[in-house]
């Protein structure tokens, strides 16, 4: 979660009149509204109790939105100004402490690191929208959590790292280091041999059927299928099948969507 | 880390049998031990047909499978303190663990090798753990315990690597903090930790 959402993104997202007609025309999102940051808004018509912090562009607000569609979830998405540091001043602060988006309100529940509030929305919201924890025995429910910890522990470490030296550096006007592409990539094929094995006993990483544990690694996978690392993915016939699959979920089209606007 | 699940394992006061694996001979990079688990790393945890790897994932069954005796490790009857629970679980394994293993990797498993340890590496890595335990101080100074005024998972998983760091020149980023260092003081005086601390040697020759 690091460095990708530390850093300040000078592309967009400012208090503006952009998102008053973000919320008048989106069509194809209709599970959220935007609030402008600008206190003459008119948008005042929120009736979601979720609350996203967060902007499209960041991978950890990307995993948190991916969810929240999974489960057909109302929600609003409160932008933070990152341009402006706002997410490491007060009142951003006092949702999330670590100065990092995205945070989640959800009624009087404040959380923030990503793959806890995945996890919550995936057991708050069991019965609501595609299920994201597989039902059934506890083994599978273990399984699971082994797989969410390898993202978090074997892959992300390595993919995010990359895709922020293959994306991020070259938005924020910083040079591409090829020797940590070289190393990152070599860390990442070992975890993807890993991957390509597993992938050959079970249609998804934690079962047969898709979980949270496979959602968590869409936002890298997504920024790194756009770069010469795609490779990485391509050259595994099951993995590739696997990125294929998991990447033409209507839930994470409709957050690709968002960054569009 | 193996006594994230052994502290895990006495909280519950559930018996276990541990099979060592001597890692100066790569017994972990046996095809027999890359079976259980293919990162070939441990700890990796048999319960019969089940096979899990990842300490926090063996910790979570763990807890959940004992969920009804010993320590309440997750709060699983309340779902807003148990996401909190998870919340300051992440924070460990994303914010807290990344800056003090590469600390503690440099400083004492890199000399084992016959390495030096990098300095840039440790004062890199000091300064993120110091920010990051600057946010404990103040969470800390409102609940006695990371998710709560409870013992939970969120600070058991933080056990093994502080305790190795405290033996480093470097305890003051602990002990220079009031509320870390209460919360420190307390989870070393908990049973679990006082059975499970004489295996903790510095050279990691088995289990």
């Amino acid at each position: 979660m690091g460095a990708i959402q530390a850093a300040r993104l000078p592309l967009f997202i400012s208090p503006s009149i952009k998102h008053h007609s973000f919320l008048h025309s989106s069509s194809s999102n209709s599970n959220f509204k935007v609030r402008s940051n600008k206190s003459s808004s008119s948008s005042s018509i929120i009736m979601a109790t979720i609350k996203v912090h967060g902007v499209p562009m960041s991978t950890a607000t990307m995993r948190v939105l991916a969810a929240l569609y999974e489960k057909d979830l109302q929600f609003e998405l409160i932008p933070v100004d990152m341009r402006a540091g706002a997410h490491k001043q007060e009142p951003y602060l006092s949702l999330n402490p670590f100065g990092q988006i995205p945070a989640l309100e959800d009624g009087d529940l404040s959380l923030f690191e990503s793959r806890a509030i995945t996890q919550y929305i995936a057991e708050e919201y069991s019965e609501k929208g595609e299920k994201l924890l597989c039902p059934g025995c506890k083994k599978v429910k273990a399984t699971t959590n082994v797989w969410l910890q390898v993202e978090g522990q074997q892959f992300d470490p390595n993919a995010s790292k990359l895709a922020f030296e293959r994306v991020f550096k070259g938005m924020f006007g910083m040079t591409t280091d090829p020797a940590a592409v070289q190393e990152l990539e070599g860390k990442l094929q070992k975890v993807l041999d890993i991957y390509e094995a597993r992938l050959s006993k079970s249609d998804f990483l934690a079962c047969d059927c898709f979980t949270l544990a496979d959602l968590h690694h869409l936002p890298a996978i997504h920024y790194l299928m756009g770069t010469d690392s795609k490779a990485l993915f391509d050259s595994r016939p099951k993995v590739s099948e696997w990125v294929k699959k998991i990447t033409a979920r209507p839930a994470w089209a409709k957050v690709i969507d968002l960054q569009k606007q | 880390s193996v006594a994230r699940v052994l502290l895990c394992l006495h909280e519950k006061n559930t018996e276990f049998e541990l099979v060592p694996v001597n890692l100066f001979a790569c017994h972990h990079k046996l095809p027999s031990f890359l079976s259980m688990n293919p990162f070939g790393q441990v700890p990796a945890l048999q319960d019969d047909e089940l096979t899990l790897f990842e300490s926090r994932a063996i910790t979570a069954y763990i807890a959940e499978k004992h969920r009804d005796k010993g320590t309440d490790l997750t709060r699983h009857e309340n779902s807003k303190e148990a996401a909190i629970v998870k919340l300051w679980s992440e924070v460990e394994a994303h914010h807290f663990n990344p800056a003090i293993f590469a600390v503690i990797h440099q400083l004492i498993v890199v000399p084992l090798q016959g390495e030096y340890p990098d300095a840039a590496i440790v004062e890199k890595n000091l300064e993120k753990l110091e920010k990051v335990l600057d946010v404990y101080e103040e969470r800390l100074g409102k609940t006695k315990y990371l998710a709560g005024d409870t013992y939970t998972l969120a600070d058991l998983h933080h056990v093994p690597y502080t305790y190795y760091f405290m033996k480093t020149s470097h305890a003051g980023l602990i002990n220079d903090r009031p509320n870390v260092q209460a919360w420190w003081e307390d989870l070393c005086s908990r049973p679990a930790f006082l059975k499970v601390s004489p295996g903790l040697t510095v050279a990691p020759t088995t289990n």
